[in-house]
């Protein structure tokens, strides 16, 4: 991995060289401070490698954080929603974690590493609050960003693919499992999982060896024996709308940044009550939560598909044709596989009920010119896809 | 109905002052000190053996009037004037509205007169805010409104248009500007701006100092500064047992027990449990939430913002066992007897804070000197005498460490008295001294800070300690403070105490 150079405002990933030479479209995006794909040819070639193949996105910006010492559950537990305290070592969880006023701050995953403690990756940098909230335990929080190299390998072929490339042993591995292993004689550690909604693997490696883990994954396209797509953010965002994951900052904004009274959101607001414990010990929120937890919910963040062929893009959402204004698109894709548009909205319930028939206005243009035009949504409660190839243990071998 | 079943943890004078009011209307309560004595500051303090002063607290205002009436605590001490020690032996007396000595102008002892008449005024109209719950700014109820209504209907018809207008413009400024503003002496305003920065981690330039000062004439609206008397802790103690209060003295609480967000009871050091309806500390707000509580039931953010408030003491006390008083130059022994001030201008005071910012102990201390045993002759062996010092500054953190420096303070301290009492130093017996480390320790406090958290405007009103625990109440249901760190702060004024208490009468309501 390159030093750390300050002349360079955005940083190369360990990946940058094959991303670079891939990059066809020279589209480029800033993520956390690096420089990443946003395309590398087609959006629609790298969509269909997840949903149809395999795609590989460099995953390396992602934030993260190694938590250690003899505090570490507690100290995660009293931050996160969720109760880990059952979480065992080798195993990944969803969380999402609030601020006093029960707000969210920011979702991620926690990695049990065993005796090297616990990972936490999240989509905004929280090391000042991953500070705060450690006083009064006993733990180290280290930042290690930019000390592990990751690639996501998604897709109903990426199994098969990580086996081809020599990462074998995932056969039994369950979503949410890590498996450790060798690569070449280096070490790799895999999870299943990602943000996609399919099959899919992270692996995670020393950046050291990132080059020889992205050789060896693409090594089986060339080997002529799975086609390996890497991918871009544009893709990335079509399928994490498909599978119904949110994306703090985009979907809603997070406590930190929320300036204005009621802009921010609870995780009841989110749709995340499942991830939500009423029963643990305390947690930084959790008093603001039972007290909302009692009370008729006022809004929502759904899952949204949209009828019509016109994309929704920041639109209005009305409670029936011409009625209410009760919210409003927050992010949206047309699905190819599922033929719709899928959107993440943000709509306010009255009295805690759902609205009966929710509306959007959509504007569009036809060269150049704006019309507007109305399409029915419909709340999907559960993702929009959601294959039984992504939990299937052990995955087809295709 | 059963009687509702009360903790008070410390029974320093807030303590008891909270627990009197709660046992008079008629809940059960139970004050437990960690030290063998209770009245926290204002306690007896053995430094040597037969040498005694009346406590940390060494000047005192007479307690508000209504908390005095309403539990019986009589003010026992001897009125006294301050006397700024000039160092050319022209000394200064200032007493509640005049000022006299050598070389000061007619308009100088004009000006002090006025400036005091306003500036009482200022502190008066305040008193609204002073004896109720400080009203929270979002969310308020109708008693938030009604405080708000009643401070604002104080300042603005209180007060008069004039007035009013002075104080919004000084209120939140220094002293410094204030003072050379209206007066010529430097001497005068060395001694004024002393009083204003006083137990703070202030200098005279300093934003707020107006604020200081005003909370200490708020002392004086109720009376002049007093040398209080060795029973000062057991007034209060008597008015709380009086109530009906059961008091347990070396009773130290490791922590307070907490389920799912409620104070269940404290469990003591010794292991054992006292369940409790109802857990008032009267301890600091950093021992209170992050010692007793535990970062475990707090939300992150809370316990950050405690951790942060500024509680670092600033002054030392200094006590000297005498073998006989000693003879100030210029001065009577009757006005040995009164406050004597070494603050000579406003420079010296700026000069001695200068050192603090950088960990170091002023070389030039500004001192406050008592004699207690001249109002309390109890307090020393017959003949002898012991005098009790203030000196600021005396930073917690010093950086060459207060191991090896306590001996070169307190020499520093006892040189600069000796300019003014030549021989004092031959008549000393013994002396001990109080860093700002040795009060967290003795006394256990925090920091050591004489008011549980520094009194700037951040840090008060709807902000002390922070906003979320202001009203007395805390995150933890049935879990109050009463102490110093809650509004309107330190002092030997009983009102946090009183407030503490009809607050929780009115949440937790009768019996």
């Amino acid at each position: 991995m390159d030093k750390p150079n300050f002349n360079q405002v955005l940083q190369h990933s360990p990946f940058f060289a094959r991303v670079d030479e891939l990059n066809l479209m020279k589209s480029w995006s800033a993520w956390n401070g690096y420089q990443v794909a946003r395309v590398y040819d087609t959006v629609a070639a790298e969509y269909f490698a997840v949903r149809s193949s395999c795609s590989v996105f460099d995953m390396t910006p992602m934030e993260k954080y190694r938590i250690k010492g003899p505090d570490a559950l507690k100290f995660l537990n009293r931050m996160v929603t969720r109760d880990i305290s059952n979480l065992k070592p080798g195993r990944v969880t969803y969380v999402v974690w609030c601020n006093d006023d029960g707000r969210v701050l920011d979702d991620g995953t926690i990695f049990h590493l065993g005796g090297d403690g616990y990972r936490l990756c999240a989509q905004h940098h929280q090391l000042d609050w991953l500070m705060i909230s450690s006083l009064g335990f006993d733990v180290s929080i280290e930042e290690e960003t930019h000390d592990v190299a990751a690639l996501s390998v998604q897709g109903p072929t990426s199994f098969a693919v990580l086996e081809a490339a020599g990462i074998g042993g995932l056969d039994d591995l369950k979503p949410f499992v890590i498996h450790h292993t060798q690569l070449e004689g280096m070490d790799v550690m895999i999870s299943r999982t990602g943000f996609t909604g399919d099959l899919g693997y992270e692996v995670w490696v020393d950046p050291r060896h990132a080059i020889t883990l992205w050789d060896a994954v693409f090594g089986v396209k060339e080997r002529g024996l799975y086609d390996v797509k890497p991918m871009g953010l544009d893709a990335l965002e079509m399928v994490r709308i498909e599978a119904g994951f949110i994306m703090p900052g985009d979907d809603f904004i997070t406590a930190e940044t929320a300036v204005r009274d009621g802009h921010d959101r609870s995780p009841f607001e989110l749709g995340l009550t499942w991830a939500v414990s009423l029963d643990k010990s305390y947690y930084t929120g959790k008093k603001a939560l039972q007290a909302e937890h009692d009370r008729p919910i006022k809004r929502r963040l759904v899952k949204l598909s949209v009828e019509g062929n016109k994309a929704p893009t920041d639109s209005f959402l009305y409670d029936g044709k011409n009625g209410m204004r009760i919210g409003a698109i927050k992010s949206n894709i047309w699905s190819p596989i599922l033929k719709r548009n899928l959107a993440m909205a943000d709509i306010e319930y009255q009295n805690g009920a759902e609205p009966s028939e929710i509306w959007a206005e959509i504007y569009y243009q036809k060269e150049l010119e704006w019309k507007s035009t109305w399409a029915k949504c419909q709340i999907s409660e559960k993702p929009f896809w959601n294959p039984p190839r992504r939990s299937k243990t052990p995955p087809d071998r295709m | 109905m059963t009687r509702k079943n009360v903790i008070i943890i410390g029974g320093g004078h807030n303590g008891l002052v909270c627990a009197a009011y709660l046992a008079k209307a008629g809940y059960d309560v139970n004050v437990l000190e960690a030290r063998d004595t209770c009245g926290g500051g204002v306690a007896k303090y053995e430094f040597a053996d037969g040498y005694h002063v009346t406590g940390l607290a060494q000047v005192v205002h007479p307690l508000n009037p209504k908390i005095a009436k309403e539990l019986g605590i009589k003010s026992t001490g001897k009125a006294i004037d301050t006397i700024s020690l000039g160092s050319d032996g022209r000394h200064l007396t200032l007493s509640v509205d005049a000022v006299s000595g050598k070389g000061l102008s007619a308009k100088d002892i004009l000006a002090y007169k006025n400036f005091k008449k306003e500036f009482r005024k200022y502190a008066k109209a305040l008193e609204p805010l002073t004896m109720n719950t400080p009203p929270r700014l979002k969310d308020m109820d109708n008693k938030d409104k009604f405080t708000l209504a009643k401070i604002g209907w104080s300042l603005r018809f209180g007060l008069g248009t004039s007035s009013m207008r002075e104080f919004l413009r000084v209120g939140g400024i220094n002293i410094y500007d204030v003072l050379n503003e209206i007066f010529d002496d430097p001497r005068l305003k060395g001694a004024i701006s002393a009083d204003a920065v006083l137990g703070h981690n202030m200098g005279a330039r300093t934003p707020t100092t107006v604020l200081t000062y005003l909370n200490r004439l708020r002392g004086e609206t109720y009376g002049p500064q007093t040398l209080p008397t060795s029973d000062g802790g057991d007034q209060f103690v008597a008015a709380a047992e009086k109530a009906g209060v059961k008091i347990e003295t070396d009773v130290r609480i490791a922590k307070i027990i907490v389920d799912n967000g409620t104070a269940q009871g404290v469990e003591l050091a010794s292991g054992e449990i006292r369940t409790a309806d109802i857990v008032i500390s009267n301890a600091d707000a950093k021992t209170t939430f992050l010692d007793l509580v535990g970062t475990q039931d707090l939300d992150a953010m809370f316990s950050q913002r405690i951790s942060t408030t500024r509680t670092n003491g600033n002054v030392a006390k200094l006590h000297f066992a005498l073998s006989k008083l000693p003879d100030f130059k210029g001065l009577a022994e009757n006005e040995v007897g009164q406050r004597l001030l070494v603050a000579n201008d406003m420079r010296y005071v700026e000069h001695a804070f200068n050192h603090s910012k950088y960990g170091e102990y002023s070389e030039k201390p500004i001192l406050e000197i008592t004699f207690p045993s001249l109002s309390d002759p109890s307090l020393a062996p017959a003949g002898h005498h012991v005098m009790s010092v203030s000196a600021s500054f005396a930073p917690y953190h010093l950086k060459a460490s207060w191991d090896k420096n306590r001996s070169a303070f307190s020499h520093n301290v006892l040189s600069i008295i000796e300019h003014y009492a030549p021989g004092i130093s031959a008549s000393v017996v013994a002396e001990d001294m109080l860093t700002p480390v040795d009060i967290e320790r003795e006394f256990n406090v925090t920091g050591g800070h004489w008011h549980h958290g520094e009194m700037m405007i951040d840090q008060m009103f709807m902000m002390r300690p922070i906003h979320g625990a202001a009203q007395y109440n805390t995150p933890i249901d049935g879990l109050y403070l009463c102490g110093a760190a809650a509004h309107p702060g330190g002092g030997i004024t009983g009102i946090p105490g009183h407030n503490a208490a009809q607050r929780i009468l009115k949440m937790e309501g009768g019996k």
